[in-house]
């Protein structure tokens, strides 16, 4: 157990919805004259008034480059920045802050592994596993990893509900497999995968496992340890903080075994001209000037998850999801997509006879907003033989209202189409 | 009238709803596909060019109800006109959708396309009106993809 912050301790055992959205500025703002319905938390959360002043009170008071300075405000950022590890390191459960890795965000956390875990394991006719709904971000690194080195990607296939078909993967395997990169939550369907099962099948044939966990982070709790991954990757403007960073987790012994990503300052021991040699973890894949802000704004927003509790969030979330899928479902003409018994966040949808794109629009003037399009998973567009969907996500902050606002709009929508 | 109804006015409904012109054309002599790869629209719109004019005009793909109606009204605009004066069309017609909400132009000029100027309020949407047009300028010229990117 780790020592309690001050912000885990005052947990309360109930969520208390309004006090939470009190804690976030942008949910008192009027959009185009109304309240804002903010149903797009997917591709995007609001950051609370914690995260906000934290950044706020960097720059003002705290601001200098880190790991390098001797004076007092270099030290200061420098242990702001190492604490924020340290909360990340808490919050996924790692066994060392030697693992945790900030980058740029879950993109960057994916092409990092395929770059340098690539050099180091994949060469001609090897093969890498990943799924039917994948985000490009964790479909184009590979496909450009199995280009360069002449590899193979192998895809798990999914059924019409949206569920990954595990019996498929048994098949997947090879003696050529190198690494199964599976998403956690699927941010255009909701589906929540059997990641444990996936793991266990992929250790049983020795095989690496990453984890995009950039839908997962904001809704339920993590324990890499518990899930025994070997890689996981998020965004923190997926979980309330800032954007342009990320984390990626790595085992330390596979971390140790694969070569750094960037060159540049900060991660090296020794240059001279004939040779360089490395620093240890984890500053060897952060090289340069990382964004410092933002790791310690993630800091913030992560002790503020942790303040409401994950398991609170959870529990609060999957009623309310359940709500909204009642509601969208019983509107005549509107089929959800993506049905799998296991859903977070995400409900995605089609409605006849009007296209998504207009669906948007209409929402839009009515303050509601939602994302409509392919949601980067064109693959899954594709599977379900469809151009695109209306997509409405949820975070902790949303409420049922927010679930009957955007039904209103759509029986609107429904009278102007259908005449 | 507000910005959304001026928008999806109602020959717009009608036109997407049951859209004119709307299949392949057999004898087409040209054609060219249309894709906007932000919301996944695509038309195909199919030309029978014969002496320079433009003799018959199709149009096929799916897509919102903007692009939808805008190719409904578009092929019912371009054909029996000379290549040259489609042409014209496409010009002035993409310089309306993109020119600014308050910019006065004289929508009378524009006939039946004039119902598209509700575009200009919603930036997101100009593509929209103009993904058709582009799909006919490419095949005007001798057909290939094009995209609003
Ligand atoms: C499942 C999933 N993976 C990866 C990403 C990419 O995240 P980012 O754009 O923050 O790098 C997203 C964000 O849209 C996502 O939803």
């Amino acid at each position: 157990m780790s020592v309690p912050t001050t912000s885990a301790a005052q947990k309360s055992a109930v969520f208390d919805a309004a006090k939470v959205r009190a804690d976030f500025p942008i949910l008192q703002e009027l959009v185009r004259g109304k309240p804002l319905v903010y149903l797009d938390s997917a591709a995007s959360t609001q950051k609370p008034r914690q995260v906000i002043e934290t950044i706020d009170r960097y720059y003002r008071a705290e601001n200098a480059n880190i790991h390098r300075g001797v004076y007092y405000l270099s030290e200061l950022a420098t242990s702001k920045y190492e604490a924020a590890r340290e909360t990340v390191r808490r919050f996924l459960n790692a066994a060392s802050t030697k693992e945790i890795i900030f980058t740029s965000g879950t993109t960057d956390s994916i092409n990092l592994v395929a770059h340098s875990f690539g050099r180091a394991f994949v060469n001609e006719g090897d093969e890498i596993i990943i799924s039917a709904m994948e985000h490009h971000s964790n479909i184009v690194p590979w496909q450009m990893l199995a280009e360069d080195r002449g590899a193979k990607i192998k895809v798990i296939p999914m059924n019409d509900a949206g569920e990954l078909q595990l019996d498929a993967l048994e098949g997947l395997f090879s003696s050529r497999t190198r690494l199964v990169a599976i998403v956690s939550v699927s941010n255009s369907l909701g589906t929540v995968n059997p990641v444990e099962d996936i793991i266990e099948m992929a250790h049983s044939q020795q095989v690496p496992v990453l984890l995009d966990a950039a839908q997962a982070v904001a809704h339920a709790p993590l324990d890499v340890q518990a899930l025994d991954c070997d890689f996981l990757a998020f965004s923190a403007h997926k979980i309330f903080g800032p954007t342009g960073v990320g984390v990626l987790y790595g085992k330390q012994e596979l971390l140790e075994q694969i070569p750094p990503y960037k060159g540049g300052g900060d991660m090296i021991r020794e240059v001279t001209f004939e040779k360089t040699t490395y620093s240890e973890l984890p500053s060897r894949f952060e090289a340069g000037t990382p964004n410092i802000a933002g790791v310690i704004g993630l800091g913030a927003a992560l002790d503020y998850v942790e303040s409401i509790g994950r398991e609170q969030i959870s529990t609060y979330e999957a009623d309310l999801l359940a709500y909204g899928e009642a509601k969208l479902a019983a509107i005549d003409g509107v089929r959800i997509i993506g049905t799998a018994s296991q859903k977070a966040g995400a409900i995605s949808f089609v409605l006849e006879d009007v296209h998504p794109h207009d669906v948007g629009t209409f929402l839009d003037r009515q303050g509601v907003a939602i994302r409509v399009g392919h949601h980067c998973t064109q693959p899954v567009m594709d599977r379900f033989n469809i151009p695109a969907t209306s997509r409405a996500s949820i975070a902790l902050y949303n409420e049922k209202s927010d679930y009957d606002a955007l039904v209103e709009g759509l029986d609107e929508i429904i009278k102007v189409f259908r005449g | 009238m507000n910005e959304l109804q001026e928008l999806y006015q109602q020959i717009i409904l009608d036109h997407n709803r049951n859209p004119k012109n709307f299949g392949p054309l057999d004898d087409a002599t040209q054609q060219a596909n249309g894709y906007n790869p932000l919301c996944g629209d695509k038309v195909k719109v199919y030309l029978m060019v014969k002496d320079g004019i433009v003799e018959d005009i199709r149009f096929e793909g799916s897509g919102c109800a903007i692009s939808k109606a805008s190719a409904s009204v578009m092929t019912t605009v371009i054909k029996g006109k000379t290549v040259e004066e489609a042409k014209e069309m496409f010009e002035s017609f993409q310089q309306m959708i993109t020119s600014s909400p308050q910019e006065d132009v004289d929508l009378d000029a524009f006939g039946k396309l004039a119902v598209f100027a509700g575009v200009r309020e919603f930036p997101s949407r100009v593509k929209c009106a103009g993904l058709p047009w582009h799909a006919l300028t490419s095949a005007l010229d001798g057909g290939e993809e094009v995209s609003t990117e």
